[in-house]
């Protein structure tokens, strides 16, 4: 009942200014608007880095050859070559983490079609490629295990090749020339947009790794494999079985290092999201700033109320306030203006957000977490300098305060 | 917890003052503001404390309030000694016991005259529905029944002393302090003021009231002249005037801030 009586007291002082509230308030409904946008802007970076990543294909664990030295000389990642097509046959046999496995090799060239032509990638890959990239065929079909054993001259085209080359005549069962292979068009994939790097996924052509190998590169060992896992809990223990399967193969003691590196899905994905996630904490820093610049402001306005409100404060002490109905008065007042001014900048920030994503283009995703932080920011602040002129009010003397002019 | 019953020791004495002094120390000087004071107040007084300014008596007033501690002697209140208090205790004595009325008003602005009058209540357990009875009671009996929702900038001065009274009236005060009540007023609304004191007076109300003028103090029933920090005499007053014989010969004046 007293503490409500206080608090009615403390909304009635600030109705009675009810300017100079709103612009103590506008700092902190600043503040907090920042601070949302801010985050929505980083948490919309965030998701939409995920969102590509698992468009990758999930489960996901890609091995690459190590890095060739000699001397003192070391070359890049995948420089060295150790990986082999035994190699992957006895991943697909003897890790039982695994589902599935595609060896993967690789060739550039220009492409012919009729009198069309174009530049553009060619994946080697197995017959259980589209199953760990999670991708579809829109019409024709892909490869089999037989094309793949066979090293039969069949590829699949990506939606930008096939446009590239075809326009809108039917590409399945045409012969394309890749350097001048004859390959016949089995199939034509779904789309799949471009990826985080804004690459384009769809200007590509994937054929047998077989064939790739034999027929265009030239080159008997393999640029990587691709492998999925049983599950996402399953990851660890594939990698565990891939290394422990691959160091045997390859012969290695235990004192060497690995001649292979095995990446996987979340760790690409870890590593993208910590860049994103840098890039809110960024964000919501700065914003952060301006919240407790807002913070300075009522601390600055409380003050200010304090001297004005001297004799208030006398009179209220002289008819039997107590040092604490003073500070908590004082308090409440800092705290309503902070916490009024922290749900309007929310209000704010959400329609700021939706505002930027409008017209920039950019996701913005206002999760509970950035509301209830702004908001829990905002009565901090508001008991963290409401405090200082509270108490300054709390402590005066009842004579001094009543003589105040 | 201080309750608002007046318990009036076996001689009948609501405050016992004995060798009370202040020295407030300004730098390197020293001003003995009290002299070793002291004196009894019973209940149902309603004594006047004169003097020049500079004699002591707003120190005084000031001590018998609680907003201020003696610096040597001994003070009780409705039995119980002032003296040996913290802040807070003292705040619950002022809420509890004392009723103060000011030369100032000190009413707070832009508030309405009923939520003036129920300040007091604020600051004790009460419900809201009794805080509004008890004040707009207060507010009756110093005949401001139609002026309850008036903020003080729409009320005259008198009109002002008189919310200032009710509020001094509604935690039904042991004793109500006034401290030049009417240095604001003119004559006739002086006297207005001097009537309502009466009347509670009258009621058995217990008022010290400070004043320079001796018109305003044969209003009341004792005097008690302050100089030098010391009392200079204490004495009845034996020609008591009657504030509602003497109003009917003074001209009528229009109340303003209609």
């Amino acid at each position: 009942m007293k503490f409500l009586n206080i608090l009615l007291a403390a909304f009635r002082a600030l109705h009675r200014n009810k300017m100079r509230s709103f612009l103590t308030m506008l700092g902190i409904i600043i503040g907090v608007g920042a601070v949302i946008i801010m985050l929505a802007i980083g948490q919309g970076a965030e998701y939409s880095v995920k969102e590509q990543i698992s468009s990758l294909g999930q489960n996901i664990l890609i091995i690459f050859p190590g890095s060739q030295q000699q001397g003192t000389t070391r070359s890049g990642a995948g420089t060295m070559t150790t990986l082999t097509e035994e190699d992957a046959a006895a991943i697909a046999k003897e890790c039982p983490a695994v589902a599935y496995v595609s060896p993967g090799s690789r060739a550039g060239g220009q492409v012919i079609a009729g009198n069309m032509n174009w530049q553009t990638g060619i994946e080697g890959v197995g017959a259980s490629y589209l199953e760990i990239r999670k991708w579809k065929i829109e019409y024709g079909e892909f490869f089999s295990e037989q094309d793949v054993k066979a090293a039969s001259k069949v590829c699949v085209l990506g939606k930008t090749v096939a446009k590239n080359l075809f326009q809108d005549s039917d590409p399945v069962g045409q012969t394309i020339r890749i350097r001048n292979v004859p390959f016949k068009v089995l199939g034509v994939l779904s789309e799949k947009g471009q990826n985080s790097m804004g690459q384009d996924q769809d200007d590509v052509i994937l054929a047998p790794y077989t064939t790739v190998l034999r027929r265009l590169s030239h080159f008997p060992y393999l640029r990587s494999i691709l492998v999925s896992a049983v599950s996402p809990n399953d990851i660890p223990k594939a990698q565990e079985q891939i290394t422990s399967l691959l160091r045997q193969r390859h012969k290695i003691s235990a004192w060497e290092q690995d001649d292979f590196t095995i990446r996987n899905q979340a760790d690409i994905a870890s590593m993208a999201t910590a860049t994103s996630e840098i890039l809110t904490i960024l964000l919501a820093s700065i914003a952060s700033v301006s919240l407790i610049v807002g913070g300075i402001g009522i601390m600055n306005i409380m003050l200010v109320s304090v001297t004005e409100r001297t004799r208030e404060i006398g009179i209220r002490m002289s008819v039997g306030a107590k040092s604490r109905d003073i500070l908590t008065q004082f308090l409440i007042e800092a705290m309503v203006l902070s916490l009024l001014g922290g749900f309007i900048g929310i209000l704010f920030g959400v329609i700021g957000s939706k505002v930027v994503s409008g017209f920039a283009g950019w996701p913005t995703f206002i999760t509970s977490f950035s509301i209830l932080l702004s908001f829990g920011f905002s009565i901090l602040i508001g008991v963290f300098f409401g405090f200082y002129p509270a108490r300054k009010a709390a402590m005066l003397n009842p004579i001094d305060a009543l003589r105040y002019e | 917890m201080i309750s608002g019953d007046v318990n009036v020791g076996k001689d009948g004495k609501l405050i016992e003052i004995e060798n009370l002094s202040k020295i407030y120390k300004t730098g390197d000087f020293e001003v003995h503001a009290l002299r070793g004071i002291s004196l009894n107040v019973k209940k149902g007084e309603f004594v006047a404390i004169m003097g020049a300014s500079g004699s002591g008596k707003s120190t005084f007033m000031n001590i018998l309030g609680c907003l201020d501690k003696p610096t040597k002697g001994r003070y009780i209140l409705d039995g119980i000694e002032v003296g040996g208090l913290n802040r807070d205790q003292l705040a619950e004595i002022r809420n509890k016991k004392i009723g103060f009325v000011f030369q100032g008003f000190n009413l707070l602005s832009r508030t309405s005259a009923l939520e003036n009058v129920e300040l007091p209540l604020f600051y004790c357990s009460i419900s809201q529905k009794e805080r509004k009875e008890k004040a707009l009671e207060a507010l009756k009996i110093v005949g401001l029944a139609d002026r309850v929702n008036h903020h003080p900038n729409q009320l005259s001065g008198g009109q002002q002393q008189r919310v200032a009274i009710a509020r001094a009236l509604v935690n039904n005060p042991s004793i109500i302090l006034a401290d030049e009540p009417t240095g604001n007023l003119d004559s006739r609304t002086s006297v207005e003021v001097m009537e309502i004191f009466q009347k509670l007076n009258e009621e058995g109300k217990t008022i010290v009231l400070v004043t320079h003028e001796p018109d305003i103090a044969s209003f009341t029933k004792r005097h008690i002249l302050f100089r030098d920090g010391k009392i200079k005499s204490d004495s009845l007053n034996n020609d008591i005037k009657i504030a509602s014989e003497v109003i009917k010969y003074l001209p009528k004046i229009d109340e303003e801030g209609e």
